[in-house]
Parts: C-alpha cells; structure tokens; sequence
C-alpha cells in the first residue's frame, strides 16, 4: 500500500536572557557544576517563583515571527513527574493558555513553498542534568548539576502538517533561523539549546484519519531528526505491511546503532496531573507592547531572502544558503555595504569563508577576516590587480595574519600581470622553449595549449592575467 | 505580675522606662520556658544563645539612648515553617528534621529589622496538616489552660507558647484556621490577614493559595504592633499585593458606631456547642451596645466550602511536597534504586496525616478525575468568594465562632479525621474567599477558653482591628490567664 508519512515536531529552545525564568541566577552555558544556583532553582522549602520579564517579552517575539496570536491572558501551570534532575519534582510550565497560538511558518521543499502551522508556543523552565561517570547503564551513581535548572525555555509545537524527513529537516533549519534572526536563542543544538521531539505516523495515501504515533526522542542534531524519522518511517512500513500495529510509544533515538528503541509505552506515560500555578500571578499582555514589539521585529529570513534576490541579483538558492543564518546574512549585507560587488561577494561568503569558518569550527561572527577586508580583497579582484585564484591565497593569508588585502598583495608582489608586452614576452620565450607543445597545438592537438599556459603562469607565479595569457597565447600561435 | 506575662506593648515601656533590660526579660521568659516547657512541649528548637545576644544588642541601643521599636527585645516565637537562616526548620516532620535553610523568609528579615528576639521555632502539625499539633512529627503540644487539652493547630506550638508565658508573640501560618483556632482554644488574638497581604517568602508551603502568615498575641494592640512589621508588598511573592501597609495601630480607637455587622447564619451549624453560641450572641449584643448595627446575613455555599477546601488544598500540597524525595536536602532513606529511594524516603519520613493528604491530592489531580473534583472545587470556590462579596455589599464585617466548641481531649478526634476537620467549618470559607478574619477571646467554657472570629473584606483589617480592639476593651478576656499552676 501507498502511505503517506505525517510528522509533528515539538522544538525546545533555549532563551539567551541573562537571568534564570524565576530567579536572577545566571543562565551562562560551561559554569563550574552547581555554581549558577539558589534556594530559587534548588526548589528548597519555601521559596517563590518571579517570572523574569524578559522571558514573556522574548516568548512574545518568538510568537510573532511565527504569525501566532498573542494570548491576552497566559498563565503558567505545573507538570508534575518525579525524576532527581527536577528539584521540586514538577516543572512550571504552560498548559490549556500558552503565551501564543496559531501560527505558522513556511519552508521551501523542492521549490515549492509549504505552509507549516504552529499549534503553540509557550514558556517552562529547563531542568538540571544528570552527570554520570561513564554511561548512565555503567556509572555506579548519578550526580546532579543544577546549573541550567529553571532556564527559560519556549516549547514549538507544530502541526502534524510535515509529510516527510526533509520537511521535517527544512522546517527545523527555518525555525533555527527565525529564532537566530529575533534573538530570543542561540539554538546550538550540541549544547542543548534546541531540542526536538518528533511524533510520527503513516496512514494509507488520501486517508484523513490519522494513524497511530510514535514520538522520537533525544535527537541531537537537524542529522538525528531527519535519520531517526527516516527510521521510524520504514519501521511502520514493515509493521503495517505485514499486517501489524504500530504500538503508541516513546522511542528513543540510538545514535550509535542507528535505530530507534522503545522507552515507555502510552500505559507508562506520565500523568502529568497539570494544576494552575499558584505560586505566580497570570500573565496579562498589554496588546501596545505587543504591537511595539511587532513593530521591533526585525527583517526576517524569508523577507531578506526577497530583498536579496530583488536588489542584488542573487539566486534562490544563494539567497536561501545566506540568509539561513542571521550572522552569515549580517556578514554578506556589511560586505556588500562596502561597496563589494553583491554576486562576488555572495561567492566568497558561500565559498572561501564557509569554509574556513567550517574548518576552524568558528561561528561567522568570530571570523578573522571582517566585512570590510573582504570588501577590499574583492575590489582588488574587481579592478584586476589580483586573479580571483591568487585572491584565494592572499584570503588565507589574511586568515592567518589578519592583514588587509592590499598590505599581503604589495609585500608578496602579487599584483596581477596585466601588462600585454611583458606577457608577450613570457610567451615568446616559452613558445621557444617548447617546439613539441607549438607542434602538437597546431597539429589539433587543443590540449597541448593547456601545458604552455601552466608554463606561463609559472613563470609568473600565477600573477599573470589568466585571460590575457590565453588571447596573446593564441595570437602568438 | 511577672514579666513573661505581659503584652508586648507594656514590655515597651518597662524597656524605654529602663524599669527592666532586654537580657532580664529575655531571661524571664526563658526561665518561663524551662518551668513549664516539659508539660506544655511548645517548641521544636530553643534559640536561647542568639536570643539573648539579640537582647543585649538592645539593650546597648537603650544605653546609648537610641530609639527603639515597639517589637525591639521583645521574645517571640516562630512557626517551624518558617525559614530561618542557621537555624532548623523542621515543619514538624522527620522528612525536614535536620534541614538547616541557608536563607531568611522575608517576615524574618523585617522582624530582625525591628531587633526583635526570637526565641526559637514553635511545634505545629507536620506540614501545617491539622488542628490539633497532634501530628507533630516530634511530639504534641498541650494546651495552658488545660494540659489534657489540645492547643489546636496547626500553629498549636506557637499559641502555647504564648498562652503558656514561654513567648510574649507568635508568627503562625493559616491555610484553613491554623493561626484563628489555636488563638481560639488558648484564649489569644489570631490574625489571618488578606491573602497577599504578608510575603509567603520563606513560609514552607503546604497550599499555597491559601496560606498567610499571621500574628498570634495576647492583645489587640500587639496584633496591630506585629503587623505593622509584617505587612507589605515583597517583590520575592508575585501573589503579594503591591500597596503600602497602613499603621494598623491608629485603628485601636474603641470606635464603632454606625458599623455594620452580619450573622451569618450557615455559621451555626448542628453540634454547636452551647456555650459557644451563647458567648457569640453575647457578644454580638456587646457590639450593638457599643453602636454597631447588626443584622442576619445568608452565606448559601458555605456547607461545601469545607469539601473545596479539601480538594484544593490537598491538591496543592500534593504537588509542593513532591520535593521532599530524598535527593538533595532533607532526609533520605537508601533504596536499590531512584524509585525505591523515593518511596522509601517518603513511606518513612511522612506522618500518616500528610500522606492522606498527598493521597487525595494527588487523586483529586489524576487524569480523569480532575473535572470532576479539582475543577468543580474551584468553581465552588468561586461561589464561596461570591458569598462574601454579597454579604459586604451589606455589612462591613461578618461575626461567627472562630471554632463550634472550645479545645478538645487529646486523643479525642486522632482517630477520626472528619471530625477533626469540621473543627474547621467556620474559619476555612476565609481562607477560600482570599479575605482577612481574626479571632479574638470572648468568653470561656467551663476553664476553656471560646473565640469570636471577626471576617472583614479585602484589606480590611483596620476594621477588624477597630472592631475586636472595641471588643476587647469592654470585657476582660484577654486579661485572663492561663491557669499557672495546673502547668506541671
């Protein structure tokens, strides 16, 4: 049978306020274990939550760029479980009023735009982390650090609307950039400040009733996401083809052995016994400071993408790799402000600077060689004083040195030979020098003329204008 | 009179008059404490070497002539469920025994503010989860007038002690009546003020919708004096109203003409007892003789406020004590693993009256159950509030017993929670309603003392200090003492 795969992801997200989401503790990621806490976040008897106002106002802004409805009034619940990293042993979070409802966001799959529909955001607090000696199945304890106990986090629940692991991969990649571009989170997934759960099922092609889900956890990285979809969509295949029933459960995502295994069944969920908070206040939003914070969002991927391709020529698909990350579009826009050409700009941030960021593992904004320097490198490729291969080593060399272009080209002597005597004279010398390679060009060999211009531009270190050489060459010839 | 037996207010002027010093009162309370300790059993912890340091650093003030507060060296008590930096705060359950807060509750920090002496952290039923201080992890407490009666509870250890001359003013907590029927059974002055008028910071939660922290004194005067130190707004509590607190002590001016008082009459519930009714009425009698005018009021819901109550509070408490689980403070009994660890932990360290409330809690909660009780006892909630803001559409304060009989054998009710609970009847509705309502001696049955509970609307507690300080002061109840010498 033909079936059709339906994914719901729920994101957790990391909000990068200073303080904790009801205390004033630090939320600063690689603390010394257990330094960034009090009797607040250790849940020790009698303390009281204050809600850190820059949560709902950072809550506020994720649910706007997500075209959600701001609710007038939210309030926060507790969710109770018992687990050690958990000090008080339920969560504050939000339930039947989160902060924001009914949005969405688009994605592009092969082209085509698809509407993605956010069912809520809402606001809780993180829990600690359990540390182990070795694994959790060796270690002979657990301790606990409480450090990021009750940062603030918001939780993304989509629609069932994702129809396949790419979806699921290119919705992530979006939700990871409009939350970049707002500035409400870093979403480093490798330190856990996006996460996501997937609910997955499969039912028979034009069928609207949905089948039964299976909910994927502890997937690290957009790569988990998409292999352990992948996964669990060929498990219910097999399982549905043979005739069998997929089991409501929660599976967890085996990294190393590349599989989903089973966690909990549904009769072993949680019940969470929700209550309303008693402990704070509800959250009453003035609609003015929504409409200012609306007003203050600024330009978002899909927005740039447009103006990127509207005002300076540039491809879909360069557009789309640019502005997938705030800071690489903040890198390329600079660069184009001063005064570099926007498509060979687009080139050098896609190519030269990808890679060596990639490489030294260094996020654009640490990049050592500034917007400004490589507007200057391009300039110089612009007006010819440099080829576009050499530009590539005085780019390294400014990786390195942190010198500007123009310093690394005169010091080195890599000014372009643009000259057409001089190089007429190169090549008279190296037609003279080769009789064979002359022979064998003018026999029709067509290649041969490949070995006389590496002769040419070996002579000059590569300096010499690579189009010129090849005219002369041929004029010569 | 001996020293331990005064007001705190009359203390004030022994100190400023230098007729007595800080150390000397201190001293006398606690050699108070040491003769009658063993038979009343007040306290968890003593803090008798920082009480008397507090005391002395009053006293140099005095020496050197500068002003001091009306609370300054004067030796109070606090409920063990209130937090004190240093010193243990138990709740009266193994579970906390040897817990050690490494911080101060907000009303701690104003009272050290005020160079107050505290003398140590008072009994009570564990977690606030009674009316007797018969649930006390540790022991129970008995009641001044009469040692083979309860104190009442939850803030039975706090009454006591004052009852007893053990402490000159208490801080108790009320969630359902545990500062106004203690005040009651040991013929005291109990204040359960507006919910959010006093910071809960500190004050170890047990339903924290309900909970207040209140003064229990021996007059209305030291009621008005406590509270002035104790009200305000505190950033630290979302749910604490964000308004200054008045001088509560420019409302003892005896005047009460022209007010409004209401009966109302669900109040007076079969098993009354008969001289409780009797006192209420004289005492309603009393006020209309002082001016006030009076008539009969109909509070409809107030038969199911009882069964909201232990809905919601139960539900509340299943939740805030989930933290005691053994992993990072309080006790903790080993198990083979997490789970095991948790269970045992919390078998072992909860008394049987907590965990019948984590019990129906955590029922009352459940998946499935939760309409049917959580969200219906909310909605009466709502009606039971409803109910006082019609009654004040009428009068200024409502009048009723603050319990329907005076305090009990020990023993009597231990095996029948239900009829522990109805003890409760007619101070739980205050707490639902959110609004403020104080207890204070209007007469006695046989040797036990009765209370009369005077509910005022939100943030009304000047009336009420107006009111029972116009009461007060036309009778001699509070002049009464509890029978020194049956204290053995």
């Amino acid at each position: 049978m033909d079936y059709e795969t339906v994914v719901g992801l729920e994101v957790h997200s990391e909000l990068k306020t200073k303080s904790k989401i009801f205390c004033g503790c630090s939320t600063s990621f690689g603390a010394d274990q257990n330094t960034n806490v009090c009797p607040v976040c250790l849940g020790l008897p009698g303390v009281l939550p204050v809600i850190n106002e820059k949560v709902v106002e950072f809550a506020i802004k994720a649910g706007l760029a997500l075209n959600c409805e701001i609710l007038p009034f939210s309030k926060f619940d507790r969710k109770n479980y018992y687990y050690p990293d958990l000090p008080k042993n339920f969560q504050t979070s939000q339930f039947d009023l989160p902060i924001a409802v009914n949005g969405y966001l688009d994605i592009e799959v092969n082209g085509e735009t698809k509407r993605i529909g956010i069912t809520r955001v809402h606001m809780e607090e993180d829990a600690g982390k359990l540390v182990h000696s070795g694994s959790i199945a060796t270690s002979d304890s657990s301790l606990v650090d409480y450090n990021r106990t009750g940062v603030p986090l918001i939780e993304i629940v989509s629609e069932p609307d994702l129809r396949s692991p790419e979806e699921a991969k290119a919705y992530l990649e979006k939700m990871k950039a409009i939350l970049q571009y707002i500035d409400v989170s870093d979403c480093k997934m490798e330190e856990g400040s996006l996460r996501c759960d997937a609910n997955v099922s499969l039912r028979p092609r034009g069928s609207e009733k949905l089948g039964t889900k299976t909910e994927i956890k502890n997937l690290n990285s957009f790569k988990m996401v998409q292999r352990g979809l992948e996964y669990e969509v060929e498990r219910h295949t097999e399982v549905l083809e043979e005739g069998g029933k997929i089991v409501q459960e929660t599976r967890s995502w085996d990294e190393a052995n590349g599989m989903t295994v089973s966690l909990r069944s549904k009769e072993q969920a949680h019940d969470y016994r929700y209550l309303p908070e008693p402990d704070l206040v509800p959250i009453v939003v003035d609609p003015a400071k929504v409409e200012e914070l609306r007003r203050n969002l600024p330009e978002l991927p899909d927005a740039r993408k447009a103006r990127l391709m509207a005002d300076y020529g540039l491809s879909a698909y360069d557009a789309e790799v640019i502005t997938a990350s705030r800071a690489m579009a903040d890198y390329f826009d600079e660069t184009v402000n001063c005064k570099a050409d926007a498509k060979t700009a687009a080139n050098w941030v896609m190519g030269e600077v990808s890679k060596h960021i990639n490489a030294a593992g260094i996020e654009i904004e640490a990049c050592p060689v500034s917007p400004t320097k490589l507007a200057e490198l391009i300039n110089l490729i612009d007006k010819g004083t440099i080829s576009n291969k050499i530009a590539k080593t005085v780019f390294e060399e400014m990786w390195t040195t942190g010198k500007n272009a123009a310093t690394i080209v005169k010091e080195k002597g890599m000014v372009q030979i643009s000259d057409a005597s001089e190089i007429t004279g190169i090549i008279d010398k190296v037609i003279a020098d080769n009789p064979q390679s002359v022979a064998d060009f003018k026999a029709g060999k067509e290649k041969a003329i490949g070995f006389l211009v590496g002769q040419i531009m070996k002579q000059t270190k590569g300096r010499a204008n690579p189009e010129m050489v090849n005219s002369l060459l041929r004029e010569r010839l | 009179m001996e020293l331990f037996r005064y007001t705190a207010h009359q203390l004030h002027s022994k100190l400023k008059n230098k007729e007595v010093s800080a150390v000397e009162l201190t001293q006398a309370v606690l050699d108070r404490t040491d003769a009658v300790e063993s038979s009343v059993k007040a306290y968890i912890t003593q803090t008798r070497d920082t009480a008397l340091a507090q005391a002395k650093a009053v006293d140099n003030k005095i020496n050197n002539g500068e002003d001091i507060t009306v609370l300054s060296g004067i030796p109070g008590v606090l409920k063990d469920n209130i937090c004190t930096k240093g010193v243990k705060t138990t709740c009266a359950s193994q579970i906390l025994a040897k817990f050690v807060p490494p911080y101060d509750a907000t009303v701690v920090e104003k009272l050290a503010s005020q160079d107050t002496v505290i003398i140590g952290k008072a009994n009570m039923d564990e977690f606030a989860m009674g009316g007797s201080t018969e649930n006390s992890g540790f022991h129970p407490t008995h009641n001044p007038w009469d040692v083979n009666v309860v104190p009442g509870g939850s803030s039975g250890g706090s009454a006591a002690a004052v009852a007893a001359g053990e402490a000159v003013w208490a801080l108790g907590s009320d969630t359902g009546g545990s500062i106004r029927q203690p005040a009651a059974y040991c013929g005291l002055v109990g204040l359960k003020p507006t919910y959010g008028r006093v910071s809960r910071y500190g004050l170890v939660a047990f339903a924290s919708s309900l909970d207040q922290i209140g003064p229990i004194t021996r007059d209305v005067t030291d009621c008005a004096h406590v509270m002035n130190v104790i009200s305000g707004y505190d950033a630290k509590d979302s749910t604490s109203i964000n308004s200054a607190a008045p001088d509560y002590t420019k409302s003892l001016t005896r005047d009460i003409k022209g007010l409004k008082i209401g009966l109302p009459r669900e109040y007076f519930v079969a098993g009354m007892d008969a001289d409780v009714e009797k006192a209420i009425y004289k005492a309603i009698d009393q006020l209309v003789a002082l001016g006030a005018e009076y008539q009969e009021v109909s509070m409809p819901h107030t038969e199911y406020g009882l069964s909201a109550y232990y809905i919601i509070a139960p539900a509340e408490a299943s939740s805030n004590l989930a933290r005691y689980d053994g992993v990072s403070f309080g006790h903790r009994t080993e198990g083979t693993d997490i789970v095991d660890m948790y269970k045992k932990t919390r078998s072992e360290a909860f008394g049987a009256e907590v965990k019948r409330r984590i019990m129906l809690g955590t029922y009352a909660l459940s998946s499935g159950y939760y309409d049917a009780y959580y969200l219906k006892a909310l909605k009466v909630r709502s009606l039971v509030k409803q109910d006082f803001d019609k009654a004040f559409d009428k009068v200024d304060v409502l009048i009723t017993p603050t319990t329907p009989t005076p305090a009990f054998k020990i023993g009597e009710k231990s095996n029948d929670p239900l009829a522990m609970y109805l003890q409760d009847i007619c101070t739980i509705p205050v707490n639902l309603a959110g609004v403020p309502a104080i207890s204070i001696p209007c007469g006695f049955s046989g040797k036990l003392p009765i209370g009369l509970q005077i509910i005022g609307k939100p943030l009304g507690e000047e009336t009420l200090i107006r009111t029972a300080y116009a009461f007060e002061q036309s009778n001699d109840y509070h002049n009464r003492l509890a029978p020194l010498g049956e204290v053995k």
